[in-house]
């Protein structure tokens, strides 16, 4: 009895030392980046490896709940994470990031000045984080099935697609829609406003061929639907799949994104870590992600030097009056968060 | 003594997959954000959205299981009568698709079933208009009848390829005819079989959510939907743990039900 208890307990602490204890060699200067999936060129970890002889473990994620999800388990130490703005702020909020001296970086003035100004919405004085990419949310549609050019968000709420259109499968991405279309701010926390919003969305739900994540731009490229609300990044994609399709960000507003690297409380090496932010400022390095990614870079050095075509594309470098009623996602209270969770359970039970 | 030691990889794989998890599960279900204890994650399977789903996921999950019990039994007789070298062919090809990804297929089935798809192509050379299949409960039952046969099926066809046949010769020569046979005699000795089948396609036809949001376009909101909304976009981990431990206990007590008559027998022979 006494022994099979024994072992039952030895089996316990292996079986704990497997999910838990990753330990780590303390010989070799290494850094554990933590970033969304195929969010960088993998030949730019070869080459910062190659160059500083630091050793990137590099670990991916989906979403930034998944990321913030996995950051707070505590199963694994990241030194440095790259996710989006509002979970940028919760994290500077809950003390979870250290402060990094971005004047310190070779390279960071290639970022623009207008970017470490909207970084400041959520991380005033710039004290925690470094942009890395950006963009819109707007509708990416077929201009052979969509006659007249779109620019509002109405074409998504009049019924004149029904059963066309697709919407974000995610809370926030929903929501945006129907209270930028009646005016209200992204970030209200007035009860009643989301709740007029939810009418909309519930009103609209019938002419809505899915909700959809990644899938939305294939859709539209496919020609299975008119129109898709998606990310801007992904709308450059697909108008470089199918030329007939456009994407316009609503006059009536839309959500900006800025998602930016920050260093973790966890990271001992905040030298290693200032290099591997530099090298991402660096502009062949800024380059090769970009031309993996196609997002817009805020690195003005980049855009400087891209192609005539890419500079001039909307999509990728948006004039700044398109994005003038555009808003960063913030943090939401607990109440208000609780309100949207209910009520998107609500919307899809319908 | 030895024999003991060699159980011991098993033991902390038991221990560190199954036992851990449920008591992290179990714990966090029981408490809330404080850490204080509560029953409200339990019981909020009550909640009607919750409930709706939770019905919604059963009748989803009988459905499936039936679709695939009718189509396993006539696919078992057929291999049972095949001659033994292309019976093992058979198998082979029923099983082969599961050697791919299951998402990957699933995707598979969105593209077939789209509005420009595979099927309305070919419906449209017929000439008869789209079909609008996709993003709805059809295209999960399809999916999910497509993904999980095959779970029904081998145990199924194990178990009838087990009966003697003198069994049935017998039968035959007390007068009955295939009708009888097949009920008196067939079905009731592939029972266990068919139990096994049921329990590997009842809970995970019950538990799934990825099915429902790529073929169900996210406009099908079943349990694992919810719970899985609780954990990723919530970040309730409280009420998806509570949640999870109530459907298990609901999946429990299904199986109970089912398996009834059932222990008796041989016990299971899943594969």
């Amino acid at each position: 009895m006494k022994k099979r208890i024994l072992l039952t307990g030895l089996a316990a602490v292996l079986a704990a030392g497997i999910l838990w204890g990753c330990g780590s060699d303390k010989n070799k200067e290494t850094l554990t980046v933590f970033n969304y999936g195929e969010y960088m060129d993998p030949e730019v970890l070869e080459l910062f490896e190659e160059e500083t002889g630091i050793e990137v473990k590099y670990e991916e994620a989906l979403t930034p709940e998944e990321m913030y999800s996995k950051y707070s388990s505590g199963a694994i130490e990241y030194d440095l994470l790259c996710t989006s703005d509002y979970m940028l702020e919760r994290l500077i909020r809950e003390g979870e990031l250290q402060p990094f001296d971005m004047n310190s970086l070779e390279y960071g003035e290639n970022i623009g000045e207008t970017y470490w100004k909207t970084a400041e919405r959520f991380d005033p004085g710039n004290r925690y984080v470094l942009p890395y990419f950006w963009g819109t949310v707007g509708i990416l549609y077929d201009k052979t099935k969509v006659k007249k050019p779109v620019d509002s968000w109405e074409v998504l709420f009049n019924g004149e697609y029904a059963g066309s259109l697709i919407m974000q499968n995610s809370i926030r991405d929903s929501y945006m829609v129907a209270l930028k279309y009646l005016g209200y701010s992204l970030n209200t926390k007035d009860e009643a406003q989301i709740r007029e919003a939810q009418a909309l969305l519930l009103k609209q739900k019938p002419d809505v061929q899915a909700y959809l994540v990644d899938e939305a731009r294939d859709e539209v490229v496919a020609g299975n639907a008119a129109m898709a609300v998606v990310y801007s990044g992904e709308a450059y994609l697909g108008k470089e799949y199918n030329e007939n399709l456009e994407y316009v960000v609503p006059k009536e507003g839309s959500n900006i994104w800025l998602d930016c690297w920050g260093v973790t409380k966890y990271c001992d090496n905040t030298d290693a870590a200032g290099k591997f932010l530099d090298f991402l400022c660096r502009e062949d390095i800024a380059m090769k992600n970009f031309e993996y990614i196609y997002y817009s870079t805020p690195n003005e050095a980049v855009i400087e030097n891209l192609d005539e075509s890419l500079r001039t594309d909307k999509t990728i470098v948006p004039d700044p009056e398109e994005i003038e009623n555009c808003e960063l996602y913030l943090q939401l209270d607990p109440d208000t968060n609780k309100l949207y969770n209910d009520l998107w359970k609500e919307l899809k039970a319908d | 003594m030895k024999r003991k030691y060699w159980a011991a990889p098993y033991l902390v794989w038991v221990v560190g997959f199954v036992v851990l998890p449920l008591i992290t599960i179990g714990v966090s279900a029981m408490t809330d954000d404080q850490g204080h204890f509560t029953w409200e994650n339990l019981l909020s399977i009550g909640d009607p959205i919750n409930r709706q789903a939770l019905l919604f996921s059963l009748a989803i999950a009988l459905g499936c299981t039936v679709i695939c019990i009718l189509l396993a039994y006539p696919a078992a007789m057929i291999l049972r009568s095949l001659r033994l070298n292309k019976r093992g062919f058979a198998i082979l090809i029923m099983i082969l698709p599961m050697w791919m990804n299951f998402i990957l297929r699933i995707l598979a089935w969105q593209m077939i079933l789209s509005p420009n798809g595979v099927l309305n192509f070919l419906i449209g050379k017929l000439g008869a208009g789209p079909l609008q299949i996709s993003n709805s409960w059809i295209a999960l039952m399809i999916g999910s009848v497509y993904d999980f046969l095959p779970f029904m099926i081998l145990p199924v066809f194990n178990a009838i390829s087990d009966i003697d046949e003198d069994t049935i010769e017998a039968a035959r020569d007390l007068g009955a005819n295939d009708r009888a046979v097949f009920w008196k005699v067939i079905l009731p000795l592939s029972a266990p079989g068919m139990i096994s089948g049921i329990i590997m396609v009842f809970v995970p036809a019950m538990t799934s959510f990825v099915i429902a949001d790529i073929l169900g376009g996210g406009k099908i909101q079943l349990i694992g939907n919810i719970i899985e909304q609780e954990f990723t976009k919530s970040m309730n981990w409280h009420a998806g743990s509570g949640l999870s431990i109530s459907l298990m206990i609901f999946v429990l007590i299904s199986l109970a039900f089912t398996m009834k008559n059932d222990l008796k027998d041989k016990g299971t022979t899943i594969w």
